[in-house]
């Protein structure tokens, strides 16, 4: 573990205990940057035995130092709150995780869409703004302008830092699963350096089973825990020997965590039996069947993504969607539904092409859109994978 | 405790249905009778329309003044609730009774307590 490692990991966690000790967003990320740079100088020849409890323990004490430095009403009733808490406060929600009410104030309807996640991703995930502006195919003036609005916006309207009550929960819900769902997604595809950031993906998966222990009776809280299960589970085979990307197919089963597998494929059964299928239950669906038995079934996981489409008609589905039907009615079918789709910026766009023209054997137009796709990709084991194949194309 | 403006969006464009004015009128003060029993109310005040607005407007230490709003758009400011609450969370549950009350969406709009800055 270095500095950085233990900044990535316990960022989220700091600032959401300390937005809990002093009530204010801005001032728990001011106090919990300043106990890192205290870090820095104090840390340089080895870490503290628990460094997120360190962190936490000076940035409330920067706190309480800059707080006593200014002198207005608002600080010095911030001051008494801080001096007068114990350590470990009452909770009074059904959920003693900071974090959580971190992420249901993020994610209040109040906020504009791109707001809140860009909000998570930051405050939660600790990503920093051209991160999170790469995720969303936006300028990092957008994302930096409407973290900076939205958190304004918090403290000025008053929106709580708390769970919602039992009445709110099913309207405040659905932000907080998208918003869950893109940090694993960040997580698991990286948009820049490296594959997988191991750490967001646990994250979310984190939020994810404490969300579905808040709410065990809401299917598409149980369907997002399984198919961030199911996806996590297949990490450790997505990558070979020497860093590079290792395809669905091409892939070691035996190096699935079947543990994860076991409990999504559970997970998948229990919300299912509802009757009530939501996006995430369909998508754990389709995960669930890539992990059943020694090969997928294509013609049920094609099945799924049709049911998908009309619950959520979005391009990227439809994509997906024509990678299952390649498999199923072959890449002819596959590439006239794709060349209907509209994506720009979006590199797995020509990187399906560029697969779908080589089975096809057109090889020009195949290593024109690897070449797309390739100057698109964001992170260097994307860009490698795809450099691979196109050279393999060339060669023959 | 924070206080809140609970305004109400009037389309002046849209003509009213007068028949329903008065049972409009009751809901909307219910929704004031359940705000005073609740502790919160502050305020409450219905507009006329537009048509009998006038603005003062400063300019070189004196005034002008012209006829109509602001500006001429469709929406206007119909009446409003004040109330003082702990959280956006509260004034959205009451905002939610407002507008299904009269039927017409609400800003829901923090005060400045400058005392805070």
């Amino acid at each position: 573990m270095d500095l950085d490692s233990v900044y990535r990991a316990e960022y989220g966690p700091c600032v959401a205990t300390l937005t809990r000790l002093l009530g204010d967003i801005g001032l728990a990320e001011e106090a919990v940057q300043d106990a890192f740079a205290v870090a820095v100088t104090r840390w340089a020849d080895a870490l503290p035995p628990n460094p997120g409890g360190w962190i936490v323990t000076t940035a409330r004490n920067r706190a309480i130092d800059r707080l006593r430095r200014e002198s207005t009403r608002e600080s010095r009733h911030a001051q008494a709150l801080l001096l007068n808490q114990p350590d470990e406060p009452e909770e009074a929600g059904p959920v003693r995780d900071d974090q959580l009410r971190l992420i249901f104030t993020c994610c209040h309807p109040a906020l504009s869409p791109l707001a809140q996640t860009a909000l998570t991703l930051r405050l939660l995930g600790g990503l920093e703004v051209p991160e999170i502006a790469r995720a969303y195919l936006v300028p990092e003036a957008t994302v930096a302008q409407r973290i900076v609005r939205a958190k304004k916006k918090i403290r000025d309207a008053g929106i709580p830092y708390r769970v919602p009550g039992a009445a709110d929960l099913p309207d405040r819900l659905p932000p907080v699963l998208t918003v869950l769902y893109l940090v694993f997604n960040e997580g698991y595809t990286s948009t820049s350096g490296e594959l997988v950031r191991t750490d967001l993906c646990l994250e979310a998966v984190r939020l994810a089973r404490a969300l579905a222990e808040l709410m065990p009776d809401e299917p598409e809280v149980l369907g997002l825990l399984a198919l961030l299960l199911l996806t996590e589970a297949r990490r450790p085979a997505r990558v070979g020997p020497s860093g590079e990307l290792v395809v669905l197919s091409d892939q070691d089963r035996s190096r699935w965590n079947h543990e994860l597998i076991t409990e999504g494929h559970e997970l998948v059964r229990r919300c299912l039996r509802r009757g009530q299928p939501g996006p995430y239950q369909l998508q754990a669906a389709i995960n669930a069947v890539h992990t059943d038995g020694p090969a997928t079934d294509w013609t049920q996981v094609l099945a799924l993504y049709d049911q998908l489409l009309q619950h959520s008609p979005t391009p990227v589905v439809a994509l997906n969607r024509a990678v299952a039907v390649a498999e199923v009615h072959g890449p002819g079918a596959a590439l006239s539904a794709v060349d209907e789709l509209d994506l720009p910026g979006y590199h797995l766009l020509p990187a399906t092409r560029a697969d779908l023209l080589t089975r096809l054997g057109r090889t020009a137009e195949a290593v024109a859109a690897y070449d797309e796709a390739i100057s698109l990709a964001g992170n260097d084991t994307e860009r490698a994978f795809l450099r691979t194949r196109r050279a393999r194309l060339a060669e023959t | 405790m924070k206080q809140y403006l609970l305004a109400v969006q009037l389309d002046e464009s849209k003509p009213e249905p007068e028949d329903d004015f008065e049972a409009m009128l009751a809901r909307t003060g219910q929704v004031t009778e359940d705000m005073k029993s609740a502790g919160v109310w502050v305020f409450v005040g219905g507009l006329r329309p537009s048509h009998a607005s006038t603005v003062v407007r400063p300019g070189d230490g004196t005034v002008t003044i012209t006829d109509g709003p602001f500006a001429e758009t469709k929406e206007q400011l119909g009446g409003f609730w004040v109330i003082e609450c702990d959280d956006l969370d509260q004034a959205l549950a009451w905002a939610e009774k407002c507008a299904l009350a009269c039927g017409q969406p609400i800003e829901v709009r923090p005060f400045d307590d400058l005392s805070e800055r």
